[in-house]
Order: C-alpha cells, then structure tokens, then sequence
C-alpha cells in the first residue's frame, strides 16, 4: 500500500494528519442543491477542464466519477478520508478529483461545487495550506468564484462563508483519555471556537481515541490567523499529551508496559476481531511504538492496518463480499499477518 | 437534571416534540435523545433546525406567519426557503437577502467581516476598499484622542485612496 497515510509526518507521535479544505462556487451556476442534471455536468465537466486535462506543475490528477464506482469503492475512499460519506451517498453527477500521491481531493458537486482538500502525514497545515491555494489560484485563473468583497467566498451553508476554510488535525490523545483530561480539552476547545470530533467527521465518535480538532469560524479572521490558531491549540494539546503519556509511564512502568504489550499480544494472536477491539488495541501499540516501548514494529506498518482493516478496504483487498462476522476472521487474519 | 427517559445519565438536551399543535419537552441524555430522534423524525438536530432556531422560526413549523417574499431572481430561491432548509441557492441569494443573513452570521462566526483572501481579478479595486477600511478605523482612534494633526493625515490619505476606488470600479 502506498499514500501519505502511510507516510510519517513531523509530530508523528501524536499529530496522524493535517487537513485543509476550501469550499469554493462557480459564479455562474447555481449551489449544488438548487442544480439542473445539466449544471451538474457542466460544473463537472469545467472541472476537469482546468485540473485534469491541462497539464499543470502542481501534480498529476485523475477524474473519477461518482456514478462508475460501486458503493464499495465508495466506500474505500471514504475510509482513506478522501472523500465524505455525503458525496459517497450523492445521487447528483458528482466526482472526485485526485492527485496521483492522494495528498489532493478535489471533490465536485458535494455540498458546494468544489471542496478542494489537502491531506499531509502529522504536522503540516501550512504545507497543505500551500497546496491548496496553489490549486485555488489554478481554478481562479480559468474561472470566476463567487465571491463578494464584504462576504468573501459564497457557499452553501452560512457555516462555511468566508474563507471557505477548514483547517484540522487528526490527533492521537491515549494519555489524555486514560486520565480523563481530555473533558477539559474539549471543553477549553469549544470555548475557543474549535470542533472535536471523532475520526469520520460531523456525528463520528472517537474511535481508538482519535480526535479531529478544527475551526468553526470562516469568515473575520485570515486563512492564515484560522490556521495559526488551530496549530496553537494542537501544539497545546500535544504538549499535555506528551507530559501525560511520561508520567503514566513513570508512575508505574511495568503497567503501562503490561497493557501495551498485552493488546500487542491480542492483536498478534487473536482469531476474531472487530473493528471497535481492533482501533483500541492499535491505540495501545501505536503509543508503545511512539514511546519506543516497542521497537520491533515500523509505524507505517501500524498506518497501514489502520487502513485495510476497515470494512470496504478490507472486503477489497479479500475480494470479495463478506458480513460482519466474516469480516472479523479475516481481519484478525490481516493483522496477525502484518504484525509477524 | 437526569435524563427523563432512562433515568441514568444527565440530561443535556431538550427535546421538543410538537403533536397536534400541542408542545412536549423531555429533558434527555445524548443516548436516549438519538433514539428518540431515530423513531419519530429521522435526525432531529441538524445543522437546519438550529438555523430555524436562530432565525427565528418555531422548529418543525411549516409556515412562518410574517411571510418575507423576499425571492432571488436568478435562482427563484427565497428567503423563506432559505430558513427552512438552512442552504443558500446561489451567488446571487446573497445579493438578494444577504444582509437578512447578517444576524445569523454574527452568531456563526462573531466577526462578519471578511477579511480572507482576495480573487487576483477583483484584488486591486477589493485591496483599496479593505485600504480603506483600516484607515477609516484609525481616524476614529485619533479624533477619539484629540490628535487632530494625524487625523487630517489620514483624511487625506482616504479621499486619495477613494479616488482611487473610484477609477477601478467596473
């Protein structure tokens, strides 16, 4: 398996990814929801034209259309964070644009005509920041936005007016969730202005205690001020999580040590798992791997199965359909394999 | 209070439910008010409800009675429309009832000024406007001091600057 979600970032040992996405509307159609069959061609086709079929020295793209991919493949790319599960259900001429290294998704005709969105391995928000507006000027120079001086860009939802900005960060925070602390985190985030959420977006839960940090306003501050301060309040959170993580160990080592190598041990033995066991068990070895309690084992390879196990990738890479309970046995299959 | 439901965990949410024009609140937990939602009315919380709710609409009310006809030409979607759905149809809505939004976005997002990144099209005659602006801010800070000198300083430097604005509109 290839892709930056394989790849290690800076901040690795807490910061999994970096996102930014900008929420942009062609001036002359209407937003997705109020569009004719023939305005979503259009939006779709004129999207093309710019990033696919000119050549460009950002990257490599390639169209996929929505309506050629089974809802499995959908899925896929849903669970690599490439595209939302609402443009997976989309019934509208809607599709994804990616780059060849899947770092860009640029997907049409979701909630707004283009959501172009940069995914980087840990701590890189102004690295994707970079890349977006280097693909948002590359649209600009082909096509007028909507876009007012006193609103900014247009959108659909009032919630994204502005900058059309959102910029986020995948967080793994095990120590503050041991120990509690992590009510006071969200509770401070919110008050700050910044979403929590669990690891799929809007109404996800925290899976493998996984947390998607990000911005709520869009419009009065610079892309650049939204971006400072989730950055700020990450280095905050990893900061504490980092203190947390050593003074669990330092406590009392051999059960910090214990429960690492214990999940490790089900992880490499058991016969049955579910999604739910699995991401706890990866949790508890990802920090053992982060603290360098575990030596033997390359975070990639823990990125990758946190990848291929979840369902579609997992009945993808199988080949076939499988219902839950079988999905358990090849899962616990797939792992014990990785791991030795 | 404890969730009137299971009785269990704390109750964080209110629930209201609107039965042959007859209101009901619970007072439930997070749990218990998904369920709830799930049985009567799909997903009761979204993001349109509370649009509803701030704008001033009764949450599941069809008809608001102060019926605004205010309807965007170029998309035939209205304000009305908009309250009910939470989505804006266009461009051009924003035009036609935009500053109807503005009590929502101050809520939304505190400052309704934009203050982002700028089209290279429409950057020269948007960077003078925004020029401007910032000028017009520190004038009122030097009347408020009495520093009349640098004040007039600025006066000059807007009327240029709105000169200028003026030979870049299109």
């Amino acid at each position: 398996m290839k892709g930056w979600y394989i790849e290690k970032g800076p901040e690795s040992d807490v910061v999994i990814s970096s996102r930014i996405r900008l929420a942009r509307n062609f001036k002359d159609f209407p937003f997705p929801f109020r569009m004719k069959r023939e305005d979503e061609e259009q939006v779709q086709k004129k999207a093309k034209e710019i990033i696919v079929e000119k050549d460009n020295d950002i990257a490599k793209f390639e169209f996929t259309d929505m309506q050629s991919l089974t809802p499995l493949e959908r899925q896929m790319l849903v669970e690599k964070h490439l595209i939302s599960s609402e443009l997976a259900d989309s019934q509208m001429r809607s599709g994804v644009i990616l780059s060849n290294d899947e770092k860009v998704s640029i997907m049409i005709n979701e909630e707004d005509h283009l959501r172009i969105q940069c995914l980087f391995p840990g701590m890189q928000l102004e690295n994707a920041w970079n890349l977006c507006n280097d693909i948002d000027h590359l649209f600009e120079e082909n096509v007028d936005f909507a876009f007012e001086e006193s609103f900014g860009y247009l959108t659909s939802c009032p919630t994204n007016v502005g900058t059309g900005i959102r910029a986020s960060a995948m967080l793994h925070l095990p120590a503050l969730t041991m120990t509690g602390y992590i009510k006071g985190v969200l509770e401070v985030c919110s008050k700050l202005g910044i979403t929590v959420r669990g690891m799929y977006g809007e109404n996800s839960e925290a899976m493998g205690n996984m947390f998607q940090i990000s911005n709520q306003v869009t419009l009065g501050q610079t892309e650049e001020e939204i971006i400072a301060n989730i950055k700020n309040i990450a280095n905050q959170i990893i900061s504490q999580e980092r203190m947390f993580r050593k003074e669990l160990h330092k406590q009392n080592p051999f059960r910090f040590e214990d429960k690492i190598f214990r999940s490790l041990g089900i992880l490499s033995n058991a016969r049955i798992l579910s999604s739910e066991e699995s991401f706890k068990l990866l949790s508890d070895v990802r920090l053992g791997v982060d603290m360098g309690i575990i030596t033997n084992i390359d975070i990639k390879i823990l990125n990758e199965i946190f990848i291929s196990i979840q369902p579609a990738n997992l009945q993808y890479l199988v080949g076939k359909q499988l219902l839950a309970a079988e999905r358990d046995i090849k899962r616990a299959e797939l792992i014990r394999e990785k791991l030795n | 209070m404890l969730c009137q439901k299971c009785q269990k965990k704390i109750a964080n949410i209110q629930f209201t439910q609107i039965i042959n024009n007859n209101k009901h609140v619970l007072y439930l937990c997070e749990n218990c008010a998904k369920e709830e939602g799930k049985l009567k009315i799909g997903s009761p919380f979204s993001i349109n409800d509370f649009f509803s709710g701030i704008m001033g609409v009764p949450y599941m009310s069809s008809v608001s009675p102060q019926s605004t006809k205010m309807i965007c030409n170029t998309c035939k979607m209205s304000y009305d429309d908009f309250k009910k759905t939470g989505k804006i149809g266009c461009a051009d809505c924003y035009k036609t009832y935009g500053e109807k939004l503005m009590p929502l976005l101050k809520r939304l997002h505190g400052n309704v000024q934009y203050n982002g990144k700028i089209p290279e099209k429409i950057y020269s005659r948007a960077k003078v406007s925004r020029e401007i602006r910032k000028l017009k801010e520190q004038l009122n800070v030097f009347i408020k001091n009495e520093e009349y000198e640098k004040a007039a300083e600025i006066r000059d430097q807007i009327k240029e600057m709105e000169a200028k604005e003026k030979g870049l509109e299109i």
